[in-house]
């Protein structure tokens, strides 16, 4: 059974991959499945909603490209990918994945030959990203006056 | 899953050249010729203008027999659009079994001030025909027009003269059958028949 938890995470981590992971997934996958287009993938713009501090009221930061695709598996499973930017074969790529890893059959190989791999190459970006940012921090302090 | 319009934004495009067309025009059959891939219980007319008209902004109420079918996966993936289960709440009502259908004024028809904010109802008949049933009249109709429904809710020229009564205020209908499409708004009179 797939939870919306399960879909959840390996649907972002396959959002958030960058285009030349996700080619060399599928490189490493072998023969894709056979699969029909049922949408896309088609470029549309949405707007990016933040809350100032994280806490505050909600505000539009921006709109961004996102690419759709969805694909509908010769077994059944429909497949949906919302990728950022405007690489529609990373959607169809994305799209045809999810709807592999909704089968049972495959998840648990799927999971662990492509979901972790990307799951910790985002996570090494991430913290060479912090690490760049670690390095220029500065601490800002107030001195001490004597008594008013 | 089945793809919906063949060319999503051409198709769109020329539906809604179309379904303008009819609006404009009370009565006349205009035809969808747009490919569209639709599911067997919706006719490709119906499922041609919800495509078109429907999307994120417009809550939709569907009928029992539109609920009860494949459409409503299709409609809720390609349309996008919120279904809800009170029709005065609807913008757009889709009715597949218009015969059992709930009375015109349980949607949704505006006020005075903002009459278009009103619902437009679909309804998939079994038959449109030109050249027989009433007479009608009004905005977009030269002289008179006649137009014959097979497959409506029983009474249904008597609803139509009753939603007329009720201008400003209404609600307006679009008739799909097969790929053909009519349009009753609500300025439109029924003289006889």
């Amino acid at each position: 059974m797939v939870t919306e938890a399960l879909r959840r995470r390996w649907m972002s981590v396959l959002a958030l991959a960058t285009p030349d992971e996700i080619d060399a997934v599928w490189r490493e996958l072998g023969d894709p499945p056979a699969y029909a287009r049922v949408r896309g993938p088609e470029v549309g713009l949405v707007m990016v909603r933040a809350r100032a501090g994280g806490t505050g009221l909600r505000f539009n930061i921006g709109e961004t490209t996102v690419t759709r695709c969805a694909v509908q598996l010769a077994g059944g499973a429909l497949g949906q990918a919302w990728v950022r930017g405007r690489d529609p074969r990373h959607a169809e790529r994305a799209a045809v994945l999810d709807a592999m890893l909704q089968h049972a059959g495959r998840r648990a190989e799927l999971e662990a030959t492509v979901i972790e791999p990307l799951a910790r190459a985002r996570q090494a970006r991430r913290d060479a990203a912090t690490e760049r940012a670690a390095a220029t921090r500065v601490e800002f302090f107030t001195m001490v006056r004597g008594e008013d | 899953m089945r793809r919906g319009f063949v060319d999503p934004v051409l198709g769109s495009q020329r539906v809604f050249r179309r379904v303008l067309e009819a609006m404009a025009h009370p009565g006349r059959i205009v035809t969808l010729d747009a490919l569209i891939d639709t599911p067997p219980s919706l006719a490709p007319a119906s499922a041609a203008v919800c495509l078109t008209l429907l999307d994120f902004e417009t809550p939709v109420w569907l009928d029992d027999a539109a609920r009860s079918s494949e459409a409503v996966e299709w409609l809720r993936f390609h349309c996008g659009a919120p279904l809800i289960d009170q029709p005065e709440a609807a913008r757009f009502a889709l009715m597949l079994a218009p015969a059992t259908m709930p009375e015109l004024d349980a949607f949704d028809a505006g006020t005075d001030a903002m009459p278009d904010r009103s619902a437009t109802l679909i309804l998939q008949v079994d038959e449109l025909g030109a050249g027989a049933g009433p007479r009608l009249a009004g905005p977009g109709i030269a002289d008179t027009t006649q137009l014959d429904v097979r497959g409506g809710p029983p009474r249904f020229w008597d609803l139509v003269r009753d939603n007329a009564t009720r201008f400003p205020r209404g609600v307006d209908l679009l008739l799909a059958s097969g790929r053909r499409l009519a349009a009753l708004p609500r300025t439109v009179r029924v003289t006889e028949g």
